[in-house]
């Protein structure tokens, strides 16, 4: 890789955060949304902090090693849509040779709070970890972005060493050129399975299977967003290609119902074909050996620091919660704006596009000089409407089959920290009439343990509660554990750093 | 593989490609788990990846709870695994 020395992504120790510098608005994930937001708002004459807990901009998307390590780590051929990703990288290195961007990578935002002028953002540096030092900055403006994670519907062996979720394959040979396993099977539902099974069977593993639980003539029923988005006919037919060059077999209508393990690991998955209502076919199982499984039912919306602002909430579509914004990005707390996944899952160029009107919505609001002209914004905005329609009939083609509960074992654990079965999930909804998963999390401790039910509350929700309602994740306080020093420290050293 | 590209897990040094977290030079190296769980004492490790699942736990240097899919390697660092999840 020739990549040019760019400053954006120079690491090293970075002095302290001062707040001599005043900043108009604080961007929260260097993902696709948050890069394009902060380019946005920067050209049109912002001062911009851009955080991230990522070791280069990129978010999962665009995940990449840091700037040092891009010649011993390679990523050819694992990115799409790279075009994109150097532009708005040469236009952040630019932004921040003249000092208008502040970007913080490897910081980790814990939470945020709203202020009579703006907004107070808490985050720990984390560039020598475990050491962290506390960093608080302030703006008028606050754009959200941190993007979405792996939805996780667990089956008998799903916590056997060598299960992963998708998108975990996919940053370990993103971020650290690791592929994981020889003999992998994918499986869940959507469109990101297929470049995960494409990027491994490139980089030399064996992708035996990946099993899709929609019907592919799901498709076929919204024919309008398809065909008004080329693009993705283009990205879907060269994973496609991929694929069958390492004939790799796509089975659809078909789930990973189970996996056994062998001295500690994973050896054996079990899939099935599934009936409409995505129950396992009686005579379809079979056995595949494999020593690693990339599991995702698509994705969850992070709204770790956007619920404790108090913004309103929309239904996705998709059988979670997103954002309820305007068509400026703004959500429903004044000042505060938020853009991708966050607002209902969409990929990468929806958020980017959404970054960037988001960012039109910060400079109006903000009075700032530099507003891009009026048709470049309703340009942006039509791509949003355009992808928005391509998500919600990705979202329809690819549900979360309903009868998905039929292959857990009262036994299966459901939470893996606190390890509650799904057998106790269920009698907490048929003994103690619990409903929804705070009730449950009270009653079984499923989702009190270190991931604070993000791994386990989709599953969860879809067990005890009414099959329409979307899953609204718990509010937590603080975002990212963070140790008790950080935490005493962060208020004294306000005055220092900011 | 020299000892400036490398940490100890468990006082055994482990290779790792400068930009690897630590996460990614264990997987390189083969192994997918690292822990046990308090309750059925069930082996975890490398599971979300990306810092939400917490499955991956390590202590880096006595400090434990850390996420070894978002700490950057560094060389001479000092991993050990085992951790139960008492917080």
């Amino acid at each position: 890789m020739s990549e040019p020395r760019d400053p954006v992504m120079a690491s090293g120790p970075h002095g302290p955060v001062t707040t001599s510098e005043p900043r108009d608005l604080v961007v929260v994930g260097a993902g696709p949304a948050g890069m394009a937001a902060a380019a946005t708002a920067l050209d049109g004459g912002l001062r911009v902090v851009l955080v991230d807990s990522g070791a280069a901009p990129g978010g999962q998307f665009w995940r990449h090693p840091p700037l040092h390590a891009q010649g011993t780590l390679p990523t050819a051929g694992l990115h799409h849509g790279l075009r994109t990703y150097r532009a708005l990288r040469a236009t952040l290195s630019a932004h921040r040779r003249t000092g208008r961007l502040t970007l913080l990578l490897n910081h980790h935002v814990w939470t945020t709070a709203r202020e009579d002028d703006g907004f107070t953002v808490h985050a720990v540096d984390r560039t020598r970890a475990p050491e962290e030092r506390p960093v608080v900055l302030r703006a008028p403006a606050l754009l959200v972005a941190t993007g979405a994670y792996d939805r996780q519907l667990p089956f008998p062996g799903w916590d056997l060493p060598g299960v992963l979720t998708a998108g975990g394959l996919q940053s370990l040979l993103k971020g650290g050129g690791v592929v994981t396993g020889r003999r992998v099977v994918l499986g869940g539902t959507g469109p990101f399975l297929l470049p995960v099974a494409a990027a491994l069977a490139a980089r030399g593993a064996e992708v035996v299977a990946v099993c899709e639980a929609a019907a592919p003539s799901a498709w076929l029923r919204h024919p309008v967003p398809l065909l008004r988005n080329p693009a993705k006919w283009a990205e879907a037919a060269r994973y496609g290609g991929t694929l069958a060059r390492h004939r790799v077999p796509v089975r659809t209508r078909t789930a990973i119902v189970g996996a056994e393990g062998e001295q500690g690991r994973v050896a054996v998955v079990r899939t099935a074909s599934l009936d409409v209502d995505g129950s396992p076919l009686p005579g379809t199982e079979r056995r595949i050996e494999a020593d690693t499984v990339g599991v995702g039912w698509g994705f969850v919306p992070q709204l770790d620091l956007l619920l404790p602002l108090g913004c309103d909430l929309a239904d996705a579509g998709d059988g979670t919660m997103a954002t309820a914004v305007d068509d400026g990005q703004r959500t429903t707390v004044p000042g505060l704006y938020t853009a991708g996944e966050t607002c209902g899952v969409g990929g990468a160029a929806l958020a980017v596009s959404e970054g960037r009107v988001a960012a039109v919505s910060v400079l109006t609001d903000l009075s700032a000089p530099g507003l891009p002209n009026a048709r470049r914004l309703a340009a942006e905005r039509a791509a949003v409407a355009r992808h928005r329609a391509f998500a919600r009939a990705m979202a329809q083609a690819h549900p979360l089959p309903p009868a998905w509960p039929a292959w857990l074992t009262d036994d299966t654990p459901v939470c893996r920290c606190e390890e509650v079965t799904a057998g106790a999930v269920r009698s907490a909804h048929a003994d103690d009439a619990a409903s929804d998963h705070r009730q449950v999390k009270q009653l079984t401790r499923a989702g009190m343990g270190w991931c604070q039910g993000r791994m386990c509350g989709p599953a969860v929700h879809c067990l005890v509660s009414a099959r329409d309602q979307p899953y609204v994740p718990a509010e937590r306080l603080i975002a990212t554990p963070v140790t008790l020093g950080a935490l005493a420290d962060s208020g004294e050293t306000t005055s220092d750093h900011t | 593989m020299t000892a400036a590209t490398a940490f100890t897990v468990d006082g055994e040094p482990l290779p790792f490609i400068p930009g690897q977290t630590l996460a990614a030079a264990l997987v390189a190296s083969g192994r997918v788990a690292w822990r046990t769980t308090r309750g059925g004492q069930r082996p975890r490790g490398i599971f979300c990846g990306i810092g939400v699942c917490h499955d991956c736990l390590v202590t880096v240097d006595g400090t434990g709870g850390q996420r070894a899919c978002l700490v950057q390697a560094r060389a001479g660092m000092a991993v050990t695994t085992g951790e139960t999840d008492d917080e």
